[in-house]
């Protein structure tokens, strides 16, 4: 029943994106290689963009508007004649940052709400889940929606925001976690020989817990960089016209949605590089699993 | 059982008070208002716009006002649309949307539950691959490409389907198909990986040493047992339609509830965003009694707990 537990975990309400039961078996190391090289090849590309590319983030050229690709513009140009590859690989960034911000931001909050709560027990941890419970019942898009709202339609405002929905899943895995780590006899031990709640924390429980937090970790940075790409898609995400990180994916899509009928390639890229990105952080999510062998067995 | 739906029942209002609390202190905080404009109004127009949406009252006051309209059914006049109320423009998308939801949910589970016994049952081979193959892609691919692929070769390379309608049954193929397909992937996964485990029970093994073919043994012995934990995701999964509904009503321009949703946040409409997010949060609560309730006619277990 734990694997069901794991395995069933609502995933997210943002999308159903996240830990899919039972499909680690199909994907082995090459798979997971493969994501593992796309990621790096992503990331390295949000990085690197300055010194690889020969055109700059907002380089207009009038003559070359929406052209398909070609050996000049591997991704062709867009309705203003800046190079398509640049501007996906500029956008990289941004929905990079926002994978790996939220899913960090949603860890510490998360973790230690759940390491709070599992491990005091008693009425404060029935209080603190009941809470948790609340939120899990939330329409968290809409309240992500509203949220990036108020703290600012920029990224750090939505990196927030996301991180502020997504919290409750490591909330509820750690405090799972804990309440099995401290019954394991070593903790006891640890007790016995006098040692302190802050290590005993720190040292026997936390390297304890590690793996599941991992898993979720990695499962929580696709459905992050979902919810921004969407949210940019339907004209409610990052709107930040002096931005020096980029135009998110979201947007970059949502420019070639309008072209769509004439100029599928304006967003064929981006969409590629979102669904490209969301699959290999989910197939690496399974390995993970797979590897660290979160099963609860 | 009386008593624990009793308790999930307030912990539902709970939730909903919550989300309308919520809902209404972020939208008075978040900066801008709905009456702003490029060129400023004269403040006595904007006084009298403000009198008469009762902006002027205090924070607190404002809150009970709608909180005891929201009591009584009353959501409030729009912002927007000065010749609708909240409600109206709720009763007048919600059906849409539950249509759109409704079909999405049928074609998920017509999928996913052939799909899934299929994988089971040929576990490890081409075609199990296969269906996870197709399960993973379902689970990462966004509503908003999947749309755009549809709409752009169904629609636009092939001339099968209009996209951009919302007037007879064909034109909700497109929309519930990409709406469907992520809850789809998640429940054949599900159910695969459940049929598998349950294979490996004892009383499975006991169907086995009396004779009984394979077949009948998943189709009768492991799938109603599996069953069960596909009731817990309808929570979730409804979830997963409420959202995902906002991106496909955008995209194929469906006059549903999320596109409503979509332009009232644009406009700040605040009656008709709480109302929205307000009715979304009923739908999910219901959603999550139901799981509870389905749960306990299926496991007597839970049922004395």
């Amino acid at each position: 029943m734990a694997v069901l537990i794991l395995a069933s975990e609502p995933s997210d309400n943002i999308g159903m994106i996240g830990s899919m039961p039972g499909t680690s078996r199909t994907f082995r190391e090459p798979t997971a290689l493969l994501s593992l090289g796309f990621v790096l090849v992503v990331c390295a590309s949000a990085l690197l963009v300055p010194w690889l590319s020969p055109y700059m983030a907002g380089g207009l050229e009038e003559k070359r508007i929406l052209e398909a690709p070609s050996w000049l513009h591997w991704m062709g140009t867009d309705g203003l004649g800046r190079d398509l590859l640049t501007r996906v690989c500029y956008g990289a960034r941004v929905s990079m940052t926002v994978g790996l911000g939220t899913a960090i931001i949603a860890l510490i909050i998360g973790t230690t709400y759940g390491l709070i709560s599992g491990f005091k027990g008693g009425n404060l941890d029935n209080l603190m889940m009941r809470i948790v419970d609340i939120f899990y019942g939330l329409p968290d898009m809409l309240i992500f929606i509203l949220l990036s709202l108020l703290l600012g339609r920029n990224i750090f405002g939505l990196l927030l925001a996301l991180g502020l929905v997504s919290w409750v899943r490591f909330a509820r895995i750690a405090r799972g976690q804990v309440l099995q780590a401290k019954e394991f006899l070593f903790v006891e031990g640890a007790r016995a020989m006098g040692a302190s709640r802050r290590r005993i924390i720190w040292r026997h429980i936390l390297p304890n817990i590690l793996g599941p937090i991992l898993v979720t970790l990695t499962f929580s940075i696709p459905s992050a960089i979902l919810a921004e790409s969407t949210l940019s898609f339907i004209g409610l995400g990052i709107n930040d016209p002096y931005s020096t990180w980029g135009t998110s994916w979201g947007t970059l899509a949502q420019d070639g949605w309008r072209a769509m009928r004439t100029y599928p390639h304006v967003i064929f890229f981006p969409a590629g590089a979102i669904f490209l990105t969301i699959l290999s952080f989910n197939t690496l999510g399974n390995a993970l699993r797979d590897l660290l062998d979160v099963k609860g067995r | 059982m009386a008593a624990f739906l009793l308790k999930r029942f307030l912990h539902g209002i709970i939730v909903l008070w919550v989300v309308a609390t919520l809902t209404f202190i972020l939208l008075r905080l978040a900066p801008g208002g709905p009456f702003d404009r490029e060129r400023r109004l004269p403040p006595e127009v904007m006084a009298n716009i403000e009198a008469k949406f009762h902006l002027d009252e205090s924070f607190f006051q404002q809150y009970l006002r709608y909180v005891a309209g929201m009591l009584r059914g009353d959501f409030g006049p729009s912002y927007k649309y000065l010749d609708r109320g909240v409600k109206e423009i709720i009763a007048d998308s919600l059906p849409t949307s539950a249509i759109l939801g409704g079909l999405a949910m049928a074609f998920a589970l017509a999928i996913s539950l052939p799909a899934g016994i299929i994988a089971a049952y040929y576990r490890d081979t081409v075609i199990d691959r296969f269906c996870m193959f197709f399960a993973t892609l379902g689970i990462s691919v966004p509503h908003f490409i999947i749309g755009a692929l549809l709409i752009w070769v169904v629609a636009l390379q092939f001339g099968w389907l209009q996209a951009g309608r919302w007037d007879q049954w064909s034109s909700a193929v497109l929309p519930t198909i990409t709406l469907g397909a992520a809850p789809a992937a998640y429940l054949a996964a599900l159910l695969r990986s459940t049929l598998i485990e349950t294979l490996g029970e004892d009383f499975i093994r006991t169907a086995r040493a009396k004779g009984v073919a394979e077949r009948a043994v998943l189709l009768k012995h492991a799938l109603r047992h599996s069953l069960i934990p596909l009731l817990t995701v309808i929570g979730p999964l409804t979830a997963a339609l409420l959202t995902g509904s906002f991106v496909v009503e955008y995209v194929f321009a469906i006059p549903g509830m999320g596109r409503f949703f979509i332009t009232a946040v644009t406009d700040r409409d605040y009656p008709l965003i709480m109302g929205v997010t307000l009715v979304y949060t009923v739908i999910l609560v219901c959603a999550n009694l139901l799981v509870d309730l389905l749960y306990g006619c299926v496991d007597p277990r839970i049922r004395t707990e």
